[in-house]
């Protein structure tokens, strides 16, 4: 092989243009290939599959009286069940849209008016609101109040006033029967 | 002093400030390197390369890694299972520290053969011997992390080896333990100095390329570079030779890491760490055996000098002579082709390191000890007395007046002495003396071979025999229930089958721990609360963990099967059995404490297979390499495609690299 490529004596143009074929050929191949290898460690940083699958928590909401609040962890999150008062209702759903940072009316954020479920964790920078027990500061609007640079969430737990962007979210959930909610 | 120019302000500016682009260009691309080096100069680079790999799957695997030794073996198993290419991350870095060895052992035979330690390169070699040093320490204790069996007894006994020395040895050991056996103290320890020393080999590497730069790469003449004519460019033509180099080694590497990733490693290790017990048969890892040989070969207790010292003084001055070779080795010449003796003692010196290798391996008794102690004595005898004669009888042949020639191709050589080395791993397994051999299935098992896969019916009834059979008795704590989902169940049979248990829950509102079903994210549910009450259940002998089985012992799956089918009725003649065991050919010792566990329609299999014993035994095999090595399936897989990308990206690298060089041939 190496005789002939020597006998064979191809014009240094040609030799040129093979030689720079094979070069971008191998860089791009090369670069892909490095591309791809870097794919799986970026991917080992994402959720692994027991992380995933640890997605719900089922909660008995049964002894939770009005007026009452409680904390559960959801990935790692707290997340707030509120047993709100007639008043608490009636409050949340008499604010102008055009009042809110955010606009979302309060039927759209509780699927049973009484009970209010919030990912308990300001969407400022992360901590979390003041608010779940009966001596905490609940902020000017009644609902929660985050300490750490002063936002106001109403008793739908919407942005009313400090910093912080967005409502505290929602997150997925449902009523597995009357007394069970099942978050995730 | 810098030549270098640009047409890019921005280039211009930045060089004005930090000479960092004619250092480049003066080191990376314009480096003169003699023309005539061969493929054996390629595992400098290669090993640069693997120490890069070694790092990054290394910090992506602490992301991960828990150095507790109540979370160390399951984090490692999570890494396995859950996390997202973790057991490529794994697989990549554990054989990696093989190749890892691999590669460093040719470049320094390398540099023996070919005189790379002499004048004036003798500050080389001692930074080389000094990465050898730390990459040693860092390959055992990144062993330890794991937390297996060999773990465990790796440590114990290499920590151990501080306490032959008088007077101190005592206390020594006690700090590297930092307590009084090895336990959680030592396990981080070792944690936060494996995650250092990595970087430590990357500072000595930079100094050792400084001084290789300062004296510039021998070659295999061994003679100095005489002018412009017998030296060319590192770029392009060692930057495509390397590259090329890379492409070749990465398939091999590769080929490792799909298809045998075990293969270097011990089945011991993927047995829990149990400092109450140790394996019947412990060994280091392959690349420590023949200074492991060395150590062991001292048995007679001199005055002042116990045999352990001895063994122990051995073993260290085994490596530190390397330090002292410059001035033993005192000929001329450099390269072994123009030294006709010389070269022949080169080859049986290799060979002595061989056997000696192979002799670490292997349990200590019988002839080994006696062709261990000569090879010992003859290692030292090559450094202490064979080289300096040398020097001063051997007739050097004539050296040829300059370097300008052809270049010797050595690709061929170099995989053979690789696929060498691979067996030389091989042999480093404990050897299964006194068993029969294993049954063999009718059919061979689906996962074999290089597109093998897990065959997803057997995988069905393997996990009804376990669930209906095994798991009375057994656990299976590393499988999660919804792992069940990748044999082909449903969601709503796989919460069916975590239903029919319970686990503790969180403690309610007035802090009573009431228990709630199993849900699929939950651990398959061991039968028994603990290992005492499993013990105790079952005559006093604890039901091992089936997790792993088919990983933790040699020939797995072929172990397991002829265990499954390995009973006899009544004892042989001369075999006598403790009351409450049974006679197994394939059990160590024969007296097993499990009854027969399989035997025609055990089951009554739900596609309607007849289950006959065979049936069973394969089908529960089957589900164990599952539940073992449940990322099988994939790893075969990625493993094909990643084979073509390297052998396309190769063959490129091979042409233009013929291209380049067709001028200087």
């Amino acid at each position: 092989m190496a005789d002939q490529a020597h006998n064979a004596q191809p014009s240094s143009v040609d030799g040129q243009t093979r030689r720079d074929f094979l070069l971008y050929a191998t860089s791009a191949v090369g670069a892909v290939g490095t591309g791809l290898a870097l794919w799986p460690f970026v991917h080992s940083m994402n959720p692994a599959a027991d992380t995933l699958a640890l997605s719900t928590t089922d909660v008995d909401i049964s002894a939770i009286k009005p007026g009452q609040s409680v904390t559960v962890v959801w990935r790692g999150k707290p997340v707030f069940i509120r047993h709100r008062e007639p008043e608490e209702i009636a409050e949340a759903g008499k604010v102008a849209l055009a009042d809110l940072r955010e606009p979302q009316t309060d039927a759209d954020r509780a699927k049973k008016p009484e009970w209010l479920i919030l990912i308990g964790v300001c969407t400022h920078l992360g901590c979390v609101p003041l608010g779940q027990k009966p001596a905490d500061p609940k902020g000017e609007f009644g609902g929660w109040f985050c300490p750490c640079h002063g936002s106001h969430y109403d008793t739908s737990g919407r942005i009313r006033k400090g910093p912080a962007p967005a409502n505290l979210p929602v997150p997925p959930y449902q009523f597995t029967t009357d007394t069970t909610v099942r978050i995730g | 002093m810098s030549d270098f120019k640009s047409n890019n302000k921005v280039v211009n500016w930045i060089e004005e400030r930090l000479p960092i682009f004619s250092m480049m260009q003066h080191s990376a691309i314009e480096y003169p390197t003699p023309r005539n080096l061969n493929y054996w100069w390629n595992f400098g680079s290669l090993a640069a390369v693997m120490l890069i790999i070694m790092i990054l799957t290394g910090l992506f695997l602490a992301m991960n890694y828990s150095s507790h030794t109540s979370l160390a073996f399951d984090s490692v198993e999570r890494i396995m299972r859950d996390v997202n290419y973790g057991w490529l991350l794994r697989y990549l870095h554990a054989n990696g520290a093989s190749m890892f060895f691999i590669l460093v052992y040719i470049h320094i035979f390398r540099g023996l053969y070919y005189g790379s330690y002499k004048a004036p390169r003798e500050i080389l070699w001692f930074v080389g011997i000094a990465i050898f040093l730390a990459m040693m320490a860092t390959g055992f204790m990144g062993y330890v992390l794991p937390w297996g069996q060999m773990s465990f007894w790796g440590a114990t006994v290499i920590t151990n080896l501080f306490s032959a020395f008088p007077v101190v040895g005592d206390y020594i050991v006690t700090l590297l333990w930092g307590g009084f056996s090895v336990d959680n103290p030592t396990l981080n320890r070792f944690f936060a100095l494996h995650f250092l020393l990595p970087f430590v080999i990357v500072g000595l590497v930079v100094v050792h390329v400084w001084a290789l730069h300062t004296v510039k790469s021998n070659n295999p003449l061994g003679i100095d570079m005489k002018g412009p004519q017998d030296s060319i460019p590192f770029h392009p033509f060692y930057t495509i030779k390397d590259l090329y180099g890379i492409g070749l080694f990465l398939m091999f590497y590769m080929a490792f890491v799909f298809w045998a990733p075990n293969f270097f490693g011990e089945p011991d290790n993927y047995i829990p760490a149990n400092p109450m017990v140790t394996p019947p048969h412990i060994v280091p890892e392959w690349y420590y055996l023949p200074f492991y040989a060395i150590l062991r070969a001292f048995t007679f207790d001199l005055p002042f000098l116990p045999a352990k010292l001895q063994g122990v003084l051995a073993m260290f001055s085994a490596i530190l002579i390397l330090f002292a070779l410059p001035w033993l080795d005192s000929s001329k010449v450099r390269s072994a082709k123009f030294r006709p003796l010389y070269r022949q003692f080169f080859w049986l010196f290799f060979v002595d390191c061989m056997v000696l290798g192979y002799v670490g391996g292997k349990p200590a008794e019988g002839i080994l000890i006696k062709i261990g102690q000569f090879c010992t004595a003859y290692y030292f005898a090559h450094f202490l007395l064979i080289l300096p004669l040398l020097s001063r009888i051997e007739k050097p042949k004539p050296l040829p007046a300059s370097i300008a020639q052809p270049v010797v191709k050595a690709a061929a050589l170099v995989a053979m002495i690789m696929v060498g080395l691979a067996g030389f791993g091989g042999e480093a397994q404990a050897s299964s003396a006194g068993m029969p051999e294993f049954k063999k299935p009718a059919t061979a098992f689906s996962w074999e071979g290089v597109f093998g896969k897990h065959d997803k019916a057997s995988l069905k009834r393997g996990w009804q025999v376990f669930h209906d059979v095994c798991a009375n008795c057994h656990a299976m704590k590393l499988v999660s229930y919804r792992n069940l989902a990748d044999i082909g169940f449903t969601e709503d049979e796989i919460k069916a089958f975590a239903a029919e248990k319970e686990v503790p829950d969180q403690p309610n509102d007035e802090g009573v721990v009431n228990n709630r079903p199993a849900r699929p994210s939950d651990k398959i549910v061991p039968p028994f609360a603990n290992d005492k009450a499993a013990a105790a259940a079952n005559g006093g002998a604890l039901p091992p963990d089936l997790s792993l089985m088919n990983k933790a012992r040699p020939s797995g799956p072929y172990y397991v099967y002829s265990l499954m089918l390995g009973y006899e009725d009544a004892a042989p003649e001369g075999h006598p059995i403790p009351e409450g065991k049974f006679f197994n050919h394939y059990f160590p010792g024969n007296a097993i404490s499990m009854p027969s566990p399989v035997m025609d329609d055990i089951v009554s299999y739900a596609d309607g297979t007849k289950a006959t014993k065979e049936q069973v035994a394969y089908d529960i095999v089957t589900f164990l390499n599952w539940a073992a090595e449940p990322e099988l399936d994939a790893r075969k897989s990625m493993g094909v495609k990643v084979m073509v990308f390297l052998g396309v990206l190769t063959a490129l690298m091979y042409a233009l690299k013929r291209q380049i060089w067709k001028d200087v041939h």
